[in-house]
């Protein structure tokens, strides 16, 4: 029969995708990379919302007088602009979806270690977010995303105690995730997938769990504690019930710290893909880009203290907190200048997510040095809960994890869904977001220097044009950040079909099809060589190129 | 066009100067840094950018040289930071011998404050120029902040328990003065001026403020009023400790331990007196804790205070 010659071309393969379109193929499935497809909806809707708060927030701020929003719904705002953002998108964004994807398949497994549970971490995930939504439509909390007491335990009005129980169940969702990727790297690798021929991607996403495992449990139980007080008036946090106040702080912040870990290291690990890849070469340093991602999750735990400087911890502990927090610093440095490195004497193709990693580089530098300024007591003193803090991790969270999240979603979307983006419109959306990003986040830390406390609904007349400037850059940022929303999911049905390996890339993700079928690949590949193994004088094929 | 964008704050206290100088030090290191990544990033992206007829990668492993290099001159450079900014943080949290006592009490959303001639203000802080002043500092419900950016400072202020600031104004002025610990609903209203005067203005502002009675006085009316001299008489024969003398030094306690007798120690005893009894005394003081606002208890501990100072006719031998 003729028809049955002609149609192997034009049908594509079975893969993960087309394998059921049944709705129960989704909703009950245990692949990893349907899973990580959920997540990566879910998260796109939240930040839609967190999003809109933001947009909220810098609409109110673009006038001195608190003219668009009454203080409670403005304190509210930013707080749910925090607690989304946090929680339910830079503390998922990467390891849940690109994470999920891309570890079994990047180590040659064909699932993760424990696929029942990976989607259990979801719904767990998708229960936190119902109650948060729930909290916000049932009035709301006013206390900031840091939950400090006693002002949260007893004196707001607001669902605190809804709020703490999303994220408390939130926390297991983490910690699920975590337990799969720690167990899954350790007994799942394919044969000759040593730990140092490892891609820098999985040994952040390492990193990262062993992070997740150590702290989330501590936020878990400090939420739990605030939850008691303020239904039981148990004596904790609250001196009128004989707590101290300042202990939140401390248990609150040895989470949270590790936390900004949580969220920037798998970033780092996509930032380390993505110059390889596009400079056509080996990580430069790639044992000490892998230690320093150690380095950072030990001593991150360390460093708590640095956000209490002016609580009355005593001097003494100042000095301690302030020396480990520069020590912070140096990993931080390393991993810079081993990615400029790499690009030295590579064959670089400014690609759209290159165009992010680059754009990466820029931010998180600033980012990292402006981090310094917080660490050193005799500035923190003046700057501390100021918007220089604001600025600063802006530039950590959204100009490092957020821009790197673009930058590996543009880089790994042909392998998710076989088709390619457009790749101009991804460069204009790039450049968009870097330039928005700037005129948004820049004057922000003069006005912290200034001494703009944050988390402020009314300010002096004499910083308005800076907060002006810090608004129209929010707008422009907004919209570099809708057009990918646009036309990635338009390139789902129009986008060019994606071959195989559309960069030319080196690692197992690459050599499987795109999209890959439901257990990743045909037969257990062998691995024989070191990641990133390209070839002397290695070059991009002009044939490859999608543009 | 740059009236619009102040870059620094007044300048006004002691110190402030020395913190803008090392944040411009800061400041000059990040944009070096930056630029240098900057550069190194858009020349290399240029000069080896992939075109028909390019070289290619040349595939370099790394460098132990280079690794050790940039290791440890970023190590160095922050570890001289440290030191630096420790020397401004211990210049900032350590206040001279002698310093001016003014009482701050925060509440949701109002500054409190007594001068040590008795004064009070609410949200405004009237100070003279090359005076030390130490703020002792409580919160009658969450936490707020203290915070003079012209100074360069901010301190928490809790609940249940003192904190202090101090500094020494040198710029006659009005300054903001903002609570920089997010505390509910107004906390962005939470604010006021600190109004820093020529020695001789501020003499004439005190002297046309309603001067009311310094704290150590209320305290010495309280002290009655509360009858709290029912039982520390400062008699031999009392049945609570003699206070004479006794500020700053240790204390024994009941239990084998010592204590010093400060602010916080008489804080917590008219609170919880159970908490620490001095030795050689029984446990018969009720607590005070609901009858008392933490105004009273600082006029108290003025008054306390004020009996171990030679030179307020405390102490006598």
């Amino acid at each position: 029969m003729s028809s049955t010659v002609a149609t192997p071309a034009a049908e594509p393969r079975t893969n993960y995708l087309n394998v059921d379109y049944g709705w129960k193929s989704w909703v009950f499935s245990t692949d990893h990379k349907r899973i990580a497809i959920m997540y990566l909806i879910t998260i796109a809707f939240m930040i839609l919302v967190g999003g809109s708060f933001a947009i909220l927030v810098r609409l109110e701020l673009a006038t001195p007088a608190g003219d668009l929003l009454q203080s409670e719904t403005y304190n509210k705002i930013f707080t749910m602009h925090g607690v989304v953002m946090v929680f339910f998108f830079l503390i998922p964004g990467v390891p849940a979806v690109l994470g999920n994807f891309l570890v079994p398949i990047m180590i040659g497994a064909k699932d993760l270690a424990f696929p029942k549970i990976n989607l259990l971490s979801y719904y767990v995930f998708l229960v936190g977010i119902l109650l948060t939504l729930t909290a916000a439509a049932m009035g709301g909390i006013d206390t900031g995303w840091t939950f400090y007491t006693p002002y949260s335990s007893t004196y707001s009005n607001g669902q605190v105690a809804l709020a703490a129980v999303a994220v408390f169940i939130t926390g297991f969702s983490s910690i699920l995730t975590g337990l799969n990727f720690v167990v899954t790297i350790h007994k799942m690798r394919a044969p000759g997938m040593t730990w140092f021929r490892m891609p820098l991607f999985i040994w952040a996403h390492y990193a990262t769990s062993l992070i997740i495992l150590l702290s989330t449990p501590v936020v878990a139980i400090t939420i739990v504690l605030v939850a008691l007080e303020r239904l039981f008036h148990v004596g904790v946090f609250d001196p009128t019930y004989g707590g101290d106040p300042v202990l939140f702080q401390h248990m609150f912040w040895f989470y949270s710290h590790p936390a900004v870990y949580i969220m920037i290291l798998p970033a780092m690990g996509v930032i380390s893909e993505l110059i390889s890849a596009f400079s056509k070469k080996r990580v430069f340093g790639y044992p000490v880009v892998a230690f320093s991602s150690l380095a950072i999750a030990v001593i991150g735990f360390f460093v708590w203290g640095h956000h209490m400087f002016v609580t009355g911890q005593s001097t003494y502990a100042g000095v301690v907190f302030s020396v480990i927090t520069m020590l912070v610093a140096v990993p931080s440095a390393i991993k810079v200048f081993n990615w400029v490195s790499t690009m030295y004497k590579g064959d670089v193709w400014m690609t759209t997510p290159m165009c992010f990693a680059i754009a990466f580089i820029g931010l998180f530098t600033v980012g990292g040095l402006t981090g310094i300024f917080l660490g050193t007591m005799g500035l923190d003193i003046h700057m501390h809960d100021t918007y220089f803090v604001v600025a600063h991790f802006h530039y950590v969270m959204v100009g490092g994890m957020v821009t790197a999240f673009w930058g590996g979603l543009h880089f790994w979307w042909p392998k998710m869904f076989g088709r390619m983006y457009p790749e101009n419109m991804g460069r204009v959306s790039a450049a968009i977001i870097f330039i928005g990003f700037n005129m948004t986040f820049f004057p922000q830390f003069i006005l912290g220097y200034m001494g703009m406390p944050r988390r402020y609904h009314f300010y002096p007349e004499e910083w308005q044009v800076l907060n002006l400037l810090s608004t129209a850059g929010a707008t422009l940022l907004g919209i570099g950040y809708l057009l990918p929303m646009v036309y990635l999911p338009w390139s789902l049905k129009f986008g060019k079909v994606a071959s195989k390996n559309p960069w030319g890339a080196k690692g197992l993700e690459w050599e499987t099809d795109s999209p890959p079928t439901t257990f990743n690949f045909d037969k257990v590949p062998v691995v024989t060589e070191e990641a990133y193994a390209y070839p002397e004088g290695a070059r991009h094929q002009p044939e490859a190129k999608v543009v | 066009m740059w009236k619009g964008i102040p870059l620094f704050p007044d300048s006004a206290s002691t110190y402030s100067d020395a913190v803008d100088y090392f944040y411009l030090a800061l400041v000059v290191i990040s944009i070096f840094f930056t630029v240098l990544v900057a550069a190194l990033v858009v020349v290399f992206a240029i000069r080896y950018r992939t075109r028909p007829g390019s070289a290619g990668a040349v595939q370099i492993h790394g460098s132990h040289g280079l690794e050790i290099f940039w290791t440890v001159v970023p190590l160095v450079i922050v570890m001289a930071l440290f030191v630096w900014s420790t020397k401004i943080w211990f210049v900032v949290t350590r206040p001279p011998a002698h310093a001016e006592q003014y009482y701050v009490t925060g509440k949701q959303w109002m500054w409190k404050i007594q001068h040590p001639t008795g004064q009070r203000e609410i949200n405004t802080l009237h100070v003279p120029v090359g005076v030390p002043i130490q703020l002792r500092m409580i919160s009658e419900d969450v936490i707020h902040s203290f915070f003079i950016p012209a100074f360069r400072v901010k301190r928490d202020v809790l609940p249940g328990r003192y904190s202090t600031m101090w500094f020494e104004a040198t710029k006659a002025g009005t300054y903001h003065l903002f609570c920089a610990e997010y505390c509910g609903t107004k906390h962005s209203q939470m604010i006021g001026s600190v109004i820093v005067m020529e020695q001789a203005d501020y003499e004439l502002w005190l002297a046309g403020a309603a001067a009311g009675e310094s704290p150590q006085a209320q305290g010495e009316k309280l002290f009655a009023a509360s009858r709290c001299d029912t039982c520390h008489t400062g008699k031999p024969d009392a049945r609570g400790p003699d206070f004479k003398g006794l500020w700053g030094k240790q204390v024994q306690l009941s239990d084998g331990s010592s204590v010093v007798f400060n602010e916080d120690y008489v804080r917590e005893s008219i609170l919880v007196p159970t908490a620490k009894t001095v030795a050689g005394f029984q446990q018969l003081m009720p607590t005070y804790a609901g009858q008392l606002g933490e105004d009273q208890i600082l006029s108290l501990i003025a008054y306390l205070k004020s009996l171990s100072d030679p030179a307020q006719g405390g102490a006598k031998p």
